[in-house]
């Protein structure tokens, strides 16, 4: 076995506009998705996530670069001779057939006998929790249970990778986060590798070991959840995944890993940073909302004036928007970890907004 | 009573449908009932019936010994009729076939058209519709005529020495008959095939299907209501037709229709026609009949 089970090299899908112009769904992306690993494409609608999918499929040919699965190069593979399987965003089971049929359809045409299929598909029944539904036909069962089926149809072929195209996009918020978890934990068991498509970002750092975030037909940043969030790339990053607080300003200097930005405005700063920036370079400091403090200075950190503009109450959190001295605005999310709300601060009041030298990052594109 | 309407929905239904039903049951119903009753009784000397009635089942069993009918000359050859039934549902089956095999893959080239391509494509197939039927058969005979288009064509470009015998036999009435009732098999069929989802072929190809098995097991029982569509609308007019291989078969080729055609005209033996044409009717049906049983779970499926 290769130490991936999926590459993409340098791969390019270029569409043909009904203007009749060329567009890269896909432009140059390279990746490598490890074996055993959950892995989502993360972007919005129109970011080349689904189009990367189906090219790993099969139902799209690169038009230029290389696909590999398991080090096995796959131009001339046709879909149905790949060694993958695909639940589909509208689950796409065949209408006409029973659930055991839609199950047990990877298997017939394998060539699998019938005693085998029987118990193999009453043993993928049982893995997505939907037992002794046999006979029913894909328009009896609920989105949920629909959404099982079509997993269990993909995974009863024992798949090198399963390709997962938003499988939960159309159940409800309450049963999406159930399935979340029951798809990670399926995972783990069974131990294949899933590459998973969202638009969803709260979805993608839920459920994956890597992200890839993509936007405009590009791999923006490879990476943990953790390192994603935490260590964005760029701007488009950092504002897609979470909520950021953009500050600009220009670096005045730089003294080890100590930047001091000057803030547009009045407001100089301290930012921590492995990188090395110009005097004079004009930045973007970003810094989630979370992370700002409200009227409790930290010691060896930022701490700067502001009004308050808004407070919105949220249940969990408190979000205020504050204004500085300088003009630029921030939101600041405060968890309401006593019993018993109670506002600290209100609009038109003065604060002070204090954060720690490490907690922004700097980003210059 | 104008209350009385207004309240009672099956009555204002019945107010609805009943120009239609009314239609049907004077137009329809009623001279089935006259053709039932002329195949019972005895031909009158200059066509029509002989009056007062005589009731008879000569007209019936004519059909199966055609020795008594002046028609069948001197020699008796009790299976001449059923063998022109027989030769019938053969050209029926032979043309609903190939209209099938011809115009599913044109409907479904087309459905996967943009939209306005389809239109306009569909708007192609169905223009034929709006010429003379007659007329249609007879630009046909002059492209198959042995001075016709297609042979000055091939022996224009010296594929072949002779015109080849393309008019007056069994291939003229079929190509006319398929020619005529392909649009027939293409609506229905292309309703079928654009409201199935191609996503579907993927998720078959997706589980290891190749392109022939996922159509076989995916696309074809999914739009088989549209086949069986084709089929019965196809099917049922070709085996009755008269004027095509009138036309087209140049008077060789007897089919039903053109059998009956004649009771009623030259032969004036009405009463013969009208057994004809009953039986015809209960063939077409017993038809129809056995195959919408025989796939009736299909179909179900399908739906």
């Amino acid at each position: 076995m290769a130490e991936y089970a999926v590459e993409m090299q340098d791969v390019l899908k270029q569409f043909v506009t009904p203007e009749g112009g060329i567009l890269a769904a896909v432009n140059h992306v390279t990746m490598q998705i490890r074996d055993g690993e959950f892995f989502s494409l993360l972007g919005p609608s129109g970011c080349g996530k689904t189009t990367s999918l189906r090219m790993i499929a099969g139902f799209e040919l690169p038009t230029d670069g290389k696909i590999l699965i398991h080090g096995k190069e796959m131009s001339q593979v046709p879909a149905f001779q790949r060694p993958v399987n695909t639940v589909f965003q509208q689950y796409a089971l065949f209408p006409h057939m029973t659930v055991e049929q839609n199950i047990g359809f990877g298997l017939e045409m394998k060539g699998v006998g019938r005693t085998e299929r029987s118990r193999r598909i009453s043993e993928a029944l049982e893995m997505v929790r939907l037992p002794g539904m046999e006979m029913r036909r894909p328009k009896q069962l609920s989105g949920g249970q629909q959404q099982r089926i079509a997993l269990a149809r993909a995974l009863i072929n024992k798949p090198e990778v399963l390709l997962l195209d938003e499988p939960l996009g159309a159940l409800d918020l309450k049963l999406r986060k159930e399935m979340q978890l029951e798809l990670k934990t399926l995972q783990r068991e069974v131990g294949i590798t899933f590459i998973y498509v969202t638009h969803d970002q709260e979805e993608a750092l839920t459920m994956s070991d890597r992200i890839a975030v993509m936007s405009k037909g590009v791999a923006l940043q490879i990476g943990k959840p953790e390192e994603i969030y935490e260590r964005p790339a760029n701007k488009f990053v950092a504002d897609f995944i979470g909520e950021t607080n953009f500050l600009d300003g220009v670096v005045k200097q730089q003294n080890g890993s100590t930047v001091e930005v000057e803030l547009n405005g009045t407001d100089t700063i301290c930012v921590e940073s492995s990188r090395t920036f110009t005097n004079g370079q004009q930045v973007a400091v970003a810094v989630r909302p979370e992370k700002l403090r409200l009227n409790s200075p930290v010691q060896d950190g930022n701490n700067l004036k502001g009004r308050v503009e808004d407070v919105i109450y949220i249940g969990t959190d408190t979000h205020y928007r504050v204004r500085f001295a300088g003009g630029q605005k921030v939101r600041i999310r405060e968890q309401n970890v006593n019993q018993g709300y109670y506002q600290h601060s209100n609009p038109g009041d003065e604060v002070t907004i204090s954060f720690t030298h490490n907690s922004p990052r700097i980003l210059t594109e | 009573m104008v209350n009385f309407f207004r309240r009672n929905k099956a009555v204002q239904l019945l107010g609805l449908i009943s120009p239609g039903m009314l239609w049907i049951l004077v137009f329809f119903n009623l001279p089935l009932l006259i053709v039932l009753f002329i195949s019972f009784v005895e031909r009158g000397r200059a066509g029509s019936i002989k009056l007062p009635p005589v009731y008879t089942l000569e007209n019936y069993r004519q059909l199966f010994n055609a020795c008594s009918s002046q028609f069948a000359g001197p020699e008796c050859d009790s299976l001449l009729y059923i063998g022109i039934f027989w030769h019938s549902v053969r050209i029926g089956l032979i043309v609903t076939f190939w209209c099938i095999i011809l115009g599913y893959p044109l409907s479904y080239f087309i459905s996967r058209q943009k939209q306005v391509w389809r239109d306009a494509l569909m708007i192609l197939v169905i223009i034929p519709f709006w010429t003379n039927f007659l007329v249609r058969t007879y630009a046909l005979k002059q492209v198959l005529a042995t001075e016709g288009l297609l042979n000055s064509f091939l022996t224009g470009l010296h594929l072949i020495n002779q015109p080849l015998n393309l008019l007056f036999n069994e291939f003229a009435v079929i190509v006319g008959l398929i020619y005529g009732y392909l649009p027939f098999a293409i609506l229905p069929m292309y309703a079928s095939i654009e409201k199935f989802d191609h996503s579907l072929m993927e998720a078959a190809a997706d589980l290891g299907a190749p392109p022939r098995r996922a159509f076989l097991r995916v696309m074809l029982p999914m739009t088989l209501p549209g086949v069986i569509a084709a089929l019965v609308l196809v099917f049922v007019p070709v085996v009755g037709a008269f004027i095509t291989p009138d036309i087209m078969g140049g008077g060789k080729i007897e089919m039903i229709g053109t059998l009956i055609n004649r009771q009623f005209g030259v032969s004036r033996n009405w009463p013969f026609g009208a057994s004809m044409s009953l039986m015809l009717m209960l063939l077409v049906l017993i038809g129809v009949i056995a195959y919408f049983r025989s796939s009736s779970e299909e179909t179900r499926r399908a739906m």
